[in-house]
């Protein structure tokens, strides 16, 4: 599809940034969960968390660039029945503090909500230091976490009550940059932890996207409708525990997968669907992501066109499945 | 209720002799690193400075105690036996597979371990966390915060340290087994991290030092750690490895004696120092 080609490209509307979506979701929930505390490393106006702090100061802490510190903190208020609420940029918050989250948050299995921002190298111009890409990896290492990938606005604000809900630890992964909308705004988006959207069906393959992926990964399986060839789509915000049921059904339906996602290849939702239908029901998969290697400096568009995270991309790794079924 | 101090030196030994058999048992764990730390343990749970509930040990309102040198284990284990969490023949489950007493604290096995340590230079952070609960809860509780000295070249002590000042968590308070060893030798060899109460003071803290082998000293410094406001208290405890059983340390020629028990055949030996012993 002409003038759709990076994932910031797409046609339909552009919405909030996840990261805002999120900011703004907490906030409003604020007053409804009273248990809900935030912790922040310093960098609330980049992930949105000042909006709950100016809001309800009581409940906020800024306690300075230390995300080991953070981590630590928001175990002991966890302990406490708090429900700490602590965000960082995805490469500092999981790389940074990985023992801690693991110590004081995944062993003792304590109600901490982590979200990483920044995420992706669709931040930018900042480069590769600042951009959490094995963020997801890391997240699904950690026994006991459920691992979120949100695809636009409302999906992240309905992630966010989900999040809240839950009992135990979660991983919630948001983005810098303003993203096409892939959820209807007239109605909430529908958000169950595990369980996959179908935004679309289709017999000759499914794509498996999540982030902004997902609007890629949608107008791809345009592209390849006006080819011929009918492409299920499958948005699995939820990376871990992955949704082993569409997954399955997917592969015994469809015959063929494509998994598209901002992330490197290793430890990802790639991964995740390799290994689930590895075990069920082996059938061709291909895969769009950042392969092994680090980001750079540029505009979002540029890197994620330089990157291959195109919906071109997409429908390309989704002929090669599907050229693979018959092979 | 506070206990004399008299009665206090003897659930010391009691607790130290426990952290002997109990690792003996095991074949494994750290005995010398828990022993130095037996009055501080001792004074918390039966000095009168912690309100616990055996019976209910998620208490809300009850004081905290969180052992970040978790590789001390067997102290706590032993004072919380001697406390009545749990009979005191399980003490001899020590590192046993099903024992809810690990080599380090569990505290989703283990009721009344208030965190789960032994990756060095967290506890603090943790008990920043209990602390600011806390405040947000309007309770009175205190939380205490056990550390190494040898723990202290972990940077997030520091970081835990600057955010309890900002603040003031005088319902905080850390103290320093200042043992003098860590794993490979000394510790000013290690890491010198001298001054250890000037750069707690520096930090924002009330200090004091101690020796943390005397029960008398050790409940007055913790007397003193709650009647401060506004800031939180370190209390550098100067202890020695091994307290108790110094002598057949010596014999045995390592007065470090690092993460390894007493043999069986020095077991007699060591507990008839302990209990010969004054402390």
């Amino acid at each position: 599809m002409a003038g759709a080609s990076s994932a910031l490209q797409s046609r339909r509307p552009i919405g909030q940034a996840t990261r805002d979506a999120f900011g703004r979701a907490l906030e409003a929930l604020g007053a409804e969960y009273p248990d809900v505390v935030v912790v922040d490393a310093d960098v609330s106006n980049s992930t949105r968390t000042e909006w709950f702090g100016k809001k309800f100061p009581d409940r906020f802490f800024n306690i300075g660039i230390a995300e080991s510190n953070l981590v630590g903190i928001a175990g002991g208020l966890a302990s406490c029945g708090k429900t700490p609420v602590i965000a960082s940029f995805a490469a500092f918050i999981m790389c940074n503090a990985y023992d801690q989250l693991r110590m004081a948050v995944a062993y003792p299995g304590l109600n901490v909500k982590v979200v990483g921002s920044h995420a992706g190298i669709s931040i930018g111009e900042d480069g590769a230091s600042q951009m959490g890409i094995e963020d997801v990896s890391l997240a699904c290492s950690l026994p006991g976490f459920v691992v979120l990938v949100t695809a636009d606005e409302a999906s992240t604000r309905a992630a966010t009550r989900a999040l809240l809900d839950h009992k135990g630890p979660v991983y919630l992964r948001t983005g810098r940059p303003d993203v096409p909308k892939v959820y209807p705004d007239d109605a909430p988006a529908p958000f169950v932890i595990g369980k996959a959207n179908q935004l679309r069906d289709g017999s000759d393959l499914t794509i498996v996207a999540n982030g902004l992926m997902v609007a890629s990964a949608l107008d791809a399986a345009e592209e390849l409708s006006s080819s011929g060839i009918q492409a299920r789509v499958l948005d699995m915000h939820t990376v871990k525990p992955i949704d082993r049921e569409a997954l399955l059904a997917a592969a015994k339906e469809t015959g063929a997968l494509v998994v598209a996602e901002e992330h490197l290849a290793h430890g990802g939702l790639g991964s995740a669907v390799a290994m689930t239908l590895a075990e069920q029901h082996p059938v061709p998969i291909r895969f769009v992501n950042l392969g092994d290697t680090f980001g750079e400096s540029g505009t979002p568009e540029g890197l994620l066109e330089k990157y291959g995270l195109t919906a071109a991309k997409v429908a390309e790794a989704a002929r090669s499945a599907v050229a693979a079924k018959s092979a | 209720m506070s206990e004399t101090i008299d009665a206090l030196k003897q659930r010391a030994k009691a607790i130290r002799v426990d952290i002997l058999r109990s690792t003996t048992e095991a074949g494994s764990g750290h005995p010398s690193s828990s022993m130095s730390a037996a009055e501080v343990v001792t004074a918390l749970y039966f000095g009168g400075f912690m309100n616990y509930d055996v019976k209910n040990p998620r208490w809300p309102d009850r004081d905290r105690f969180i052992l970040s040198k978790g590789h001390a284990a067997p102290v706590l284990y032993a004072a919380m036996a001697e406390a009545g969490y749990f009979p005191k023949e399980e003490l001899l489950t020590l590192r046993k597979l099903g024992s809810p007493l690990e080599g380090h604290p569990n505290m989703v096995r283990l009721g009344g371990v208030e965190a789960s340590t032994g990756s060095l230079g967290q506890g603090l952070s943790i008990g920043v966390g209990h602390a600011l609960a806390a405040r947000v809860d309007g309770k009175g509780y205190h939380t205490y915060v056990l550390t190494g000295d040898g723990e202290l070249g972990e940077g997030q002590i520091w970081e835990a340290a600057a955010s309890a000042a900002k603040y003031g968590l005088d319902n905080l308070t850390c103290i320093v087994d200042r043992n003098h060893f860590q794993q490979t030798g000394a510790a000013e060899e290690v890491l010198n991290m001298d001054p250890i109460d000037g750069k707690f003071t520096a930090f924002g803290w009330h200090t004091q030092v101690i020796n943390g082998n005397d029960m008398g000293e050790v409940m007055a410094a913790l007397g003193r750690a709650r009647q401060v406001k506004g800031r939180p208290t370190c209390i550098v405890a100067l202890t020695h490895k091994g307290q108790g059983m110094l002598k057949l340390l010596e014999t045995l020629g390592d007065t470090n004696y690092h993460g390894k028990p007493i043999k069986p055949a020095d077991l007699d030996a060591a507990i008839a120092e302990v209990e010969a012993g004054g402390s």
